[in-house]
């Protein structure tokens, strides 16, 4: 197989949009719930970490084909994140920032580390549940994976999409993120609003997770921590609170490492998703798509 | 002129001495079982560790998350300076910690712009990139890290510890900890009152950096070996824990929760996941129950055997 440069870049594209989606399945949950209760949930790659393993024990334990068993990792991922909402954070909402950020923190360790004693720090391999099918397009190779991975998210983000623009819990979900206050004096059950930010958030993650599962093929109890690091890195970059943000700047965080790796860097690729993030930081703290908002006093 | 042999000051001084004579005795008489000794060194580190994190997070209400970070350059600086170029001890950690210190100053000048949770997440980002540079570097070893000889006593580490402490207690008490207080209490109104917010928060920053330097060479030169996973975002959770736990703003909290941790992790050492489930459920029930930490912003002092006059003058927030 000739490969000239084209190729190789094309290639790392297909690459970096099969990562890129999944990170941007992870950012999405980080993005929502930045938005309405302003936390950064650092717990969330964890979740992720969680819905792998139940997409595992539903395929090789339960026997479920793909579709099931990514469903049945959305739906228990969906409840753990409102079970978590309302264990932990809940009683934070009017403790300080920090506060709850810390109390993230420990959720985070609490589910890598029991996750460790339940399923062991063993690392485990998922089944392969799709066909080694490659399809070669001008010498740039897709593979089966790639492409299920590509339009399962592509799916997703379309339904979250018009259930935030376009039903009534989605509607009351914008509410509650523009002024809290405000939402519950107009009727809004803000407490279920954000249960339910939660579960969808959560059951993103959980589909993200059997992805991730599925194409790296081994998962292990700390498998969240990294991507849910750079899937926030991701939101940040796409303007933190903004759905549309956390779906391009995961893309584009995706891009950017499959370049990075591309380029025969690979051990830098990390290091190169947190310095972006300190440089978007630095320039425009609201991310590409975020307004400026004025400092009141 | 404020007179130095008050009573206080010597009890403290005292204090200090007796606690190290009496270790420094067992150890000497062999009583000591090493496992003991690593434990009380840790200690000695994990409290510099915590005191310096509390000087950022607890008095400057700065959220940092990324002390690994500086306890990583701080180690592998000394490390190079005193098992590569077979440099004296004293000059290896003097050069990790003002090597931290600079690295503070480089990431604190631009980031400390930043407020609350963003700050938390730049600096967390940059103890990561401080460990993938240090995984990606040769001539340290890369991801296997490197060996040294162990240089470090009790009296070293007790000394150090001893040192840092008292610095940073004085810190606290002066002009400029006062200045630093202030920006954690209300950075608008401080800044509204004169005080140069930024100056103060880079001096914190710069100064916790500086001692968590100083802790990371000492415990370079300590253990052997060291290796980039070591300083890991998990070890910046465990200090910050250590803080969290003794109280955000109180030295003597950072110093209790210094102990009472390290002695929980050397206690549970046969089972690490317990340790982290444990910590973890440490930590949510803290701040479900008690945000505050175990003393809160308070701190435990001897003021009590001051005069009247005194008290006051050393009396906190």
């Amino acid at each position: 197989m000739g490969s000239s440069i084209t190729q190789q870049v094309f290639q790392q594209i297909v690459n970096g949009l099969s990562l890129g989606s999944i990170y941007a399945l992870i950012a999405l949950g980080y993005t929502m719930v930045y938005g309405i209760i302003k936390l950064i949930n650092f717990a969330h790659g964890d979740v992720m970490m969680v819905g792998a393993y139940s997409g595992w024990f539903a395929i090789t334990v339960l026997h479920l084909p793909f579709l099931p068993a990514l469903l049945f990792a959305m739906v228990s991922c969906a409840l753990l994140g409102v079970i978590i909402e309302r264990i932990a954070y809940k009683p934070l909402r009017n403790a300080s920032r920090i506060a709850a950020l810390i109390t993230a923190i420990g959720v985070s360790l609490f589910l890598e580390y029991g996750g460790m004693l339940v399923v062991t720090a063993q690392i485990r391999t998922y089944p392969p549940v799709f066909p080694e099918t490659m399809y070669s397009f001008h010498g740039v190779i897709f593979k089966y994976g790639d492409i299920v991975m590509l339009i399962t998210s592509v799916v997703l983000m379309v339904l979250l999409h018009i259930t935030v623009q376009y039903t009534k819990m989605g509607k009351a979900m914008r509410a509650v993120s523009f002024d809290k206050d405000a939402a519950l004096l107009m009727g809004i059950n803000t407490n279920n609003i954000i249960s339910f930010t939660f579960a969808i958030g959560s059951a993103l993650a959980a589909a993200a997770g059997v992805l991730m599962g599925v194409y790296f093929n081994t998962i292990d109890p700390l498998m969240g921590i990294i991507p849910g690091l750079k899937a926030f890195v991701a939101a940040v970059l796409g303007g933190i609170g903004i759905i549309p943000g956390a779906m391009v700047g995961g893309l584009m965080l995706g891009l950017i490492e499959s370049i990075v790796s591309g380029l025969g860097a690979s051990t830098w690729r990390d290091a190169v998703a947190f310095l972006i993030l300190i440089l978007v930081l630095i320039v425009k703290p609201s991310g590409l798509f975020g307004k400026n908002v004025r400092e009141k006093v | 002129m404020r007179n130095w042999f008050n009573r206080q000051n010597i009890v403290a001084l005292l204090g200090i001495v007796l606690l190290y004579g009496v270790i420094q005795g067992l150890i000497v008489m062999d009583i000591m079982p090493p496992f003991y000794k690593l434990t009380l060194i840790l200690i000695c580190i994990y409290i510099i560790l915590s005191t310096s994190l509390n000087l950022i997070n607890g008095v400057t209400g700065q959220f940092s998350i990324g002390h690994a970070g500086f306890m990583a350059v701080g180690a592998y600086i000394s490390a190079i300076v005193t098992a590569i170029q077979h440099g004296p001890l004293l000059l290896g950690l003097l050069a990790g910690a003002v090597a931290a210190a600079l690295a503070g100053l480089v990431v604190g000048l631009p980031t400390l712009r930043l407020k609350g949770d963003y700050l938390a997440i730049a600096t967390l980002g940059f103890g990561e990139i401080v460990r993938i540079v240090f995984l990606n570097t040769e001539y340290v070893g890369g991801a296997a890290g490197f060996t040294l000889p162990s240089k470090i006593t009790w009296t070293w580490a007790f000394g150090l510890m001893a040192l840092s402490v008292i610095l940073m207690k004085n810190f606290v008490s002066s002009t400029h900890g006062r200045a630093c207080i202030s920006i954690r209490e209300n950075e608008i109104a401080a800044e509204s009152m004169g005080v140069n917010t930024t100056k103060y928060k880079v001096m914190a920053f710069t100064m916790g950096a500086f001692f968590a330097g100083l802790a990371g060479g000492i415990y370079a030169n300590y253990m052997y070996i060291i290796q980039p996973m070591t300083f890991s975002f998990l070890k910046s959770f465990d200090i910050l824990v250590m803080v969290v736990l003794g109280g955000l703003g109180s030295m003597t909290g950072g110093i209790l929760g210094a102990i009472v941790m390290t002695m929980a992790s050397a206690l549970l050492a046969s089972v690490p996941e317990w340790r982290l489930v444990i910590t973890a459920v440490l930590l949510i029930a803290m701040m479900l129950f008690k945000p505050t930490g175990i003393l809160g912003t308070k701190e435990f002092s001897l003021s009590f055997l001051g005069k009247k006059g005194e008290k006051n003058a050393t009396s906190k927030n």
